[in-house]
């Protein structure tokens, strides 16, 4: 089936080479921070995680998220999501591939990454993500790949399968909250010290993954003439309203804890994040626009959704915006506010912000431009069996 | 036959399978990998409080005493202890401050001590900085988080090691630690080390490191660098916690000492006498 990336149009291959410069632009940018070090970053000893790790937990939540499209398929037998279970799949692969490049891209000693195999360590939760992304790449690329290849056979997938795919269910919720737990378990770090940060990143997951593949179908819809029925769409709207409503929610919760318990730990990376954080005489206020966009953006997309729900209007351009505008603020959200927000006073107390160099820049859409190129290929082997069935 | 010989191969991939992941289980379930849930003290935990240390663990565990109330008035006495570190440790001098290797640093009370604020600080407080270094945790959340033991305690003293060599440099143990009190090499660490000391080793590129309390001067049966550097004005003692009879035990008896962070459940091994 691989040999279907091969053939396209001219505005195929011109998608391909324009997502190629950008990876070509973070491949030059790495290799700089391959020889020269990490300090080409703009993370120090105070400050010692940023975008490389903030993007990866972000992306592990995409790759979650294609579980409510597995979800109603396989265990409520939802016909209607039928053509697009495929895409979640392979959405989840291309985000675990992406996962794993900013890993790389984050750590000192590359070479030395199979030490977590070497020396597995089941007291670390780095290992235990690890061990359930590899497994969910793994069962993804399996149930994928098997389920496809009955498809173009037009035979029934094999029996066997289903144990795969069934297992997925568990290890798409297990991805997501062990990668929830390599904050929440951190002593001393206030703004992750919660218990509602995994079921917080679950809920945002579950509606940015989704969001996403609307967006993918609406696009192939034009180029790709891939139609994944009205029904589809309009009830994907409704799985991620439910979802950004809840981490909505949640978000309010810590709002709650923290300024009515008047803790001054649990106040402070809101403020920081939301109205801008005093300290001696200087206000940090960084993140202050990007964190207001992104409830903005949030409460926009949820009103378009509504007002299409209530007049029952079925516009594709509209959906496109709402769809965009919560995948933007839920990056917003878990891609850049809740890790530098929990980062911002340091151990001993100082503030200290965190800007991002252009070199980390280039390699993080370096990384990004790897994984759109991946979700393009592998949606056009999906689309392009789909073809062929019809044919 | 054909029907045969697929469930030959079925069965010759799961044994194979079985026998690919064995050494794996092997390691895992070996005691090294399990290490951390047996040092946790049995009977230790049922009676302390939320910041107590119960009863005191067997074996020794090395910890310091810093009397602030000799160095006041006396930065001198702070920089010297931080030079004799830095010297006997190769550490190198970044001048950015994001870049900074730090083991052992002077800082302000506030900073040092942010859980104990007060309103009107006492002018020792105010005036002086404070020595800051790794605390070598009894429960030390570092080398809970780290996963690849490349940092970890050495049972035989309550040291908090690390292994250059092991250490992938994903930095969750900066992560972990709540004293800020690891440092990573952002940079070639080696063109900055400005007197080289041929007797401990120098470190690479994209790996953590942290005070080692001197582990190798111990070894040829020295002090830790700091406190033989105010060693005149007695104003770090080093020594074993768990012995009663020790200095350090003394010490603690008859003064009032507080830790970083107590209510954090690390146990730290230094204390401050302010």
């Amino acid at each position: 089936m691989i040999e279907k990336v091969l053939k396209g149009n001219s505005k195929y291959w011109m998608w391909l080479a324009f997502l190629s410069a950008f990876i070509a632009v973070g491949a030059i940018c790495y290799l700089r921070q391959f020889i020269i070090g990490m300090g080409l970053t703009g993370m120090g000893r105070d400050l010692s995680w940023g975008l490389y790790i903030s993007q990866f937990t972000f992306l592990v939540g995409v790759a979650a998220g294609g579980l409510m499209l597995v979800l109603p398929y396989y265990i409520h037998n939802y016909k209607v999501f039928g053509r697009l279970t495929i895409l979640g799949e392979f959405l989840a692969i291309a985000a675990i591939i992406m996962c794993l490049m900013f890993i790389m891209a984050d750590i000192g000693q590359p070479l030395r990454g199979l030490n977590m195999m070497l020396h597995p360590t089941p007291n670390s939760m780095l290992f235990w993500d690890m061990m359930v992304l590899l497994g969910y790449l793994g069962l993804n690329i399996i149930c994928a790949w098997v389920i496809l290849t009955a498809e173009r056979k037009q035979v029934k997938p094999p029996k066997w399968v289903y144990i795969f795919v069934y297992a997925s269910i568990p290890f798409a919720v297990s991805i997501h909250t062990v990668t929830a737990m390599l904050y929440c378990g951190l002593p001393g770090r206030h703004f992750w010290l919660s218990a509602i940060t995994a079921p917080r990143f679950l809920a945002s997951a579950f509606a940015a993954g989704p969001a996403l593949i609307i967006i993918a179908c609406l696009i192939m819809k034009r180029v790709a003439n891939f139609d994944a029925g009205k029904e589809a769409i309009k009830k994907l709207t409704t799985i991620i309203m439910y979802a950004a409503l809840v981490n909505a929610f949640f978000v309010g919760l810590e709002f709650f804890v923290g300024f009515y318990s008047n803790v001054p730990g649990h106040k402070h990376a809101l403020q920081y994040l939301f109205f801008g954080l005093e300290h001696h005489g200087i206000l940090y206020n960084n993140l202050v626009p990007f964190m207001w966009t992104s409830v903005f953006l949030c409460f926009g997309g949820l009103a378009l959704f509504a007002y299409m729900k209530i007049t029952k209007v079925y516009n594709e351009l509209l959906i496109g915006i709402g769809c965009a505008g919560i995948f933007i603020a839920l990056w917003l959200d878990k891609g850049l506010g809740f890790v530098m927000g929990g980062l911002v006073v340091s151990p001993l107390d100082e503030i200290v912000e965190y800007v991002p160099t252009a070199n980390e820049i280039g390699i993080t859409l370096g990384i990004w431009a790897t994984g759109i190129l991946l979700v393009t290929l592998l949606f056009k082997i999906a689309v392009d069996v789909e073809h062929e069935v019809e044919a | 036959m054909d029907k045969q010989r697929r469930k030959f191969l079925k069965v010759a991939g799961a044994t194979a399978l079985a026998g690919i992941s064995a050494p794996a289980v092997v390691k895992l379930t070996a005691s090294d990998a399990l290490a951390s849930s047996e040092h946790a003290a049995p009977a230790a935990d049922a009676h302390e409080g939320a910041n107590g240390h119960g009863d005191a663990p067997k074996g020794i565990r090395l910890g310091l005493v810093i009397d602030m109330r000799k160095l006041y008035g006396k930065p001198e006495l702070l920089d010297k202890a931080v030079a004799a570190c830095n010297k006997a440790h190769n550490i190198p001098h970044f001048d950015n401050k994001k870049d900074e290797i730090k083991w052992i640093w002077k800082a302000p009370f506030e900073n040092v001590f942010p859980e104990h604020s007060q309103y009107h600080p006492a002018d020792t407080a105010k005036d002086n900085d404070f020595l800051v270094l790794c605390n070598h945790c009894d429960e030390p959340p570092c080398v809970r988080v780290c996963p690849t033991k490349a940092t970890f305690k050495i049972e035989a003293n309550g040291i908090i090691a690390m292994d250059y060599h092991r250490c992938i440099g994903c930095r969750f143990c900066m992560m972990g630690c709540p004293y800020g009190a690891r440092s990573f090499n952002w940079f070639d660490p080696r063109p900055h080390v400005k007197e080289f000391n041929p007797e401990f080793p120098t470190r690479m590129r994209g790996v953590v490191e942290k005070c080692n309390f001197c582990g190798e001067r111990l070894a040829k049966g020295l002090e830790p660098a700091c406190v033989e550097a105010v060693k005149e004005d007695e104003a770090i003692t080093f020594g074993d916690l768990n012995d009663p009879e020790s200095e350090i035990r003394k010490v603690l008896a008859e003064n009032t000492t507080i830790q970083r962070k107590p209510s954090l459940g690390t146990k730290p091994s230094v204390f401050y006498i302010v």
